[in-house]
């Protein structure tokens, strides 16, 4: 009966195919960064705005790392965003205004942050994780305040002069270079979080967002992957914020304000969280909205963004999409009728989450 | 012979309830023994004791002749300690594929690499094709775990523990609440499990535990009441008794 210990090659060609199929670059994909570059050429007058676009996205795509594939909730996202903004920016005014050695500090530090961190989200339920990482927020956020000799406190940290990139290429007024240069950085840390994503890790972490016990249950070190994670999502936060210090040439106690980590879990509940692309898509539907909101109603654009939240988390992405495949069965000529009464001969057990 | 599995007096206590009661307890390399008692006489915080999930107040347990009394639980499971769940604990947003493969390759250590696409490396595919045979899941292996009919995860829940490579298998009532009509495959893979893994099945089917075990042990109130051979457990006058829940005469 098990005899066949041999697996025919077919099977294990198929099986290969089916685990790798996440991992293949898609049209739209590529379609999608080719659209990006082509912006840095065909709208200049609105590299400000994409180069902030950029930098929300990269910030998201770090917030997804975690929530999205490990589960970790935080709201307080904005405390690794914060602190590479500001080391970006004292490392350019007392060390070098080398753009890209000073995002590596931003990253490490950030980095060295989120791990020592990454212990108090371990343990606690949803709530616990909230309330933590809030509070590492906010904490971080009177700091920054109380330092005024080093940060600047509530006038901001100024007088940052940034070099060229790579030596080469002068930040100029219309944002050009700052574009070009995040979106580099966003193309290239993305890239990354799609390989671990697609790898042995990235899987571990979607099992353990899962299901955490069974994860322990085959021999997943649970705690491990998690301090992994939060600590490449810190890194990438860091470096987002280092990015805006660099870009900006300005670094305001804003950078660690709560609605900074309010904001990029907005972005990313907008475009969908655990794909990647959800912060990427979030991030520019966000700043759209915000830019045409607000030059309509300048005051009260958050009334239609907290109304847009509302109607997306009641109605849910997934029901509206439910919907539309329904109506399109229905159009196709498939009665709801026969679709209810496959769904009662065909016992969908739960699942427990 | 070193037993596969051993406990030594063990006790758990929670507050005034005493769970488990000085447990001593062998499981023997190979063996084919099943865990009976009536509901509540501590059969889950047995298996949760032996897994790792609780630490015991006092005892021991071995796995092979070594502690591994104050083991993670990972740990007991890459010493090859696996165990299957009463109610199904999948993963349900991942196809049996993916859910077999992660269990074989973290076994084989490869859990870590985040640069290495999944579904790379050849031994793994072989063992995941060779897994998805035995437990006869080969038809559904591309499929949402959520949207499998009920038997099929019965069927990865006992798979995924096998990718594990244990010696000792632990099978928490493997064939609750599945339907009649999908049992027989499911009771067929069990008895099919290799010989070189040793197996607690902790069940309340009478059936199914008659069939498939050599020995039987019974836990009344947290405790060991009696242990032997299928005939000697299955005619003991007191086992009835507990079982119809009459007065046991001590």
């Amino acid at each position: 009966m098990m005899a066949n210990a041999s697996p025919s090659s077919l099977t294990v060609e198929k099986a290969a195919a089916l685990l790798g199929r996440r991992a293949r670059w898609r049209w739209a994909e590529v379609l999608f960064w080719v659209v990006a570059a082509a912006t840095l050429f065909l709208w200049p007058e609105r590299h400000l705005i994409l180069n902030e676009i950029a930098i929300i996205g990269l910030f998201a795509v770090s917030l997804d790392l975690i929530l999205g594939y490990a589960g970790i909730v935080s709201l307080g996202h904005a405390a690794f965003f914060g602190l590479g903004a500001y080391v970006a920016g004292l490392f350019a005014k007392h060390v070098t205004g080398d753009p890209l050695v000073g995002l590596a500090a931003a990253g490490l530090v950030a980095g060295i942050l989120g791990f020592a961190t990454s212990f108090l989200v371990l343990r606690g339920a949803d709530l616990t994780r909230l309330m933590v990482t809030l509070g590492v927020a906010l904490v971080l956020g009177e700091l920054a305040n109380q330092m005024s000799w080093l940060t600047g406190g509530a006038d901001g940290l100024q007088g940052i002069m940034m070099g060229p990139v790579l030596g080469l290429f002068e930040f100029d007024i219309f944002g050009t270079v700052a574009y070009a240069y995040s979106l580099s950085v966003l193309f290239g840390l993305f890239v990354v979080a799609r390989m671990i994503v697609n790898s042995p890790f990235g899987l571990s972490l979607r099992s353990i967002r899962d299901n955490p016990l069974r994860a322990r249950g085959i021999g997943i070190p649970v705690n491990r992957r998690l301090v992994a994670i939060y600590t490449v999502a810190a890194v990438y936060a860091g470096i987002a914020g280092g990015l805006l210090a660099q870009t900006t040439q300005f670094v305001s106690l804003d950078v660690l304000a709560f609605h900074r980590s309010a904001d990029v879990m907005l972005v990313l509940v907008i475009g969908g969280v655990g794909y990647l692309y959800g912060g990427l898509v979030g991030a520019v539907i966000f700043k759209v909205l915000q830019d045409v909101l607000s030059a309509m109603t300048p005051q009260y654009w958050q009334f239609w963004i907290g109304l847009i939240l509302v109607l997306l988390v009641l109605a849910g992405r997934e029901r509206m999409t439910d919907r539309i495949l329904g109506l399109w069965r229905r159009l196709t000529g498939r009665s709801a009728k026969a679709v209810d009464a496959t769904r009662a001969s065909t016992p969908v057990p739960e699942v427990q989450p | 012979m070193t037993p596969a599995l051993e406990t030594r007096g063990l006790v758990k206590r929670f507050g005034g309830l005493t769970a488990t009661d000085d447990v001593t307890f062998r499981l023997e390399p190979g063996a084919r023994h099943a865990l009976i008692g009536p509901n509540g006489a501590g059969k889950t915080t047995f298996i949760n004791l032996l897994t790792g999930v609780l630490a015991p107040t006092s005892g021991q347990i071995l796995l092979e002749g070594e502690d591994v009394t104050r083991l993670r639980p990972e740990l007991r499971v890459q010493r090859g300690l696996a165990r299957t769940f009463q109610i199904n604990q999948l993963f349900a947003a991942m196809t049996p594929l993916e859910t077999i493969g992660l269990a074989v390759s973290e076994r084989m250590g490869g859990g870590r690499d985040w640069w290495r696409v999944i579904g790379s490396k050849r031994e793994i595919l072989d063992e995941i094709v060779e897994i998805a045979d035995r437990f006869r899941l080969t038809d559904v292996l591309g499929e949402r775990t959520a949207n499998l009919a009920y038997g099929k995860q019965r069927l990865l829940e006992i798979a995924v523990a096998f990718a594990c490579k244990p010696r000792v298998l632990l099978l928490d009532e493997p064939a609750a609440g599945v339907p009649e009509a999908e049992r027989h495959e499911l009771l067929a893979t069990v008895a099919a499990l290799p010989r070189e893994v040793s197996v607690l099945l902790i069940e309340h089917d009478m059936d199914l535990v008659f069939s498939f075990a050599e020995r039987i042990s019974v836990l009344v109130n947290g405790a060991l009441f009696t242990e032997g051979t299928v005939e000697e457990v299955s005619t003991d006058p007191r086992v009835r008794a507990v079982y119809l829940g009459e007065s046991v005469d001590e």
